[in-house]
């Protein structure tokens, strides 16, 4: 599983920097929806940029978003070419057993998806066009472990709280090239509990 | 490298009607190949409802690690996925040559009826003989 492989840029320092050279190709409002579930599918957070079109009220969606990522696993691991023993579908599957999908695209998004060897996944729905985010979401992990897993108040489990004030300066937060970038940078920077 | 591994066709209501493997490690049993077609044709519709906008016609490329899966849906619904090597070209082109060898030698079949499985020798051969022209065409290169 390549999920510790990457550059050692992106490191554990308390303050990251984001990854150099990342996603020249974002440039603008790209992102539609952020999400992150734990391994039992709780929805830890879930941030919406950009949806003209809800179907399902948010409980609803985000238990439909955690079953659609849940089967694609098994799916993609029996589905997988290159093994011999696949085992049996509908298996529960530990994270990085079988091979595993990081994104599928469709006509109106696309969906870049992460699984940490803990179970910890995280979505990003973004525009159909843009490229890799494995490297962005690698880095999202790094901001997760240092100021949620790492704070002491966290309750491991429950949802990620953050305080109203510095979703205000996100707001205003919104020029520069790789708008998207800094603006989930800045959410997850400055995540505190309440 | 644009290897094609195995190729399915659904109907329009999710059931298995062509499934052919051209190399992978170890062909899939039918019962298997039945429940994976299903299982796809769930998560394409559902893909659809989670959408951000309006006008979403389900998965079209799903990327895992060691393999893509290129989908494409006909107007009437029904779904042709391939199994290729990650980062295989020209996927989106061979779907539409399939679907046209479909409609010529599976629709066109007097014999033929809709939504069962496909037993047409010629469309076999067809479809053989476009797999191996694009893996000739990539190596030529």
């Amino acid at each position: 599983m390549q999920f510790f492989g990457g550059s050692a840029a992106i490191g554990i320092t308390p303050s990251p920097a984001a990854p150099p050279g990342t996603a020249t190709s974002l440039s603008g409002n790209n992102a539609n929806m952020l999400y992150i579930f734990n391994r039992n599918g709780v929805c830890l957070l879930y941030r919406e940029w950009h949806r003209p079109l809800r179907t399902l009220d948010a409980q609803q969606d985000q238990k439909l978003m955690f079953g659609l990522l849940f089967s694609l696993r098994s799916f993609t691991a029996k589905m997988d070419p290159t093994s011999v023993d696949k085992g049996n579908l509908g298996v529960p599957l530990l994270p990085g057993q079988g091979c595993s999908y990081h994104s599928f695209q469709t006509n109106t998004y696309k969906l870049s998806f992460m699984e940490s060897p803990s179970g910890i996944k995280l979505i990003l729905v973004t525009h159909p066009k843009t490229g890799d985010l494995r490297d962005s979401l690698r880095y999202m992990y790094n901001l997760y472990v240092e100021y949620v897993v790492k704070n002491p108040i966290y309750v491991p489990g429950s949802a990620i709280k953050l305080n109203k004030g510095q979703l205000h300066q996100f707001h205003v937060q919104s020029y520069g090239k790789s708008v998207i970038k800094e603006r989930l940078v800045n959410i997850l920077v400055q995540m505190q509990l309440s | 490298m644009a290897t094609v591994y195995n190729l399915f066709i659904i109907n329009k209501s999710g059931g298995l009607i062509f499934y052919k493997d051209y190399g992978s490690a170890e062909r899939m049993d039918t019962n298997d190949s039945l429940r994976l077609a299903s299982l796809w044709h769930s998560m394409h519709a559902i893909s659809q409802q989670l959408s951000p906008t309006i006008g979403c016609f389900g998965i079209e490329l799903l990327q895992a690690d060691n393999f893509d899966l290129h989908c494409f849906q006909s107007l009437t619904g029904t779904k042709f996925f391939v199994v290729c090597e990650p980062g295989a070209q020209h996927m989106e082109g061979l779907l539409k040559v399939i679907y046209e060898l479909y409609t010529d030698f599976v629709l066109k079949n007097p014999f033929y009826e809709m939504e069962m499985p496909i037993r047409c020798e010629l469309f076999d051969l067809h479809l053989s003989q476009a797999v191996q022209k694009e893996r000739v065409f990539i190596l030529g290169r």
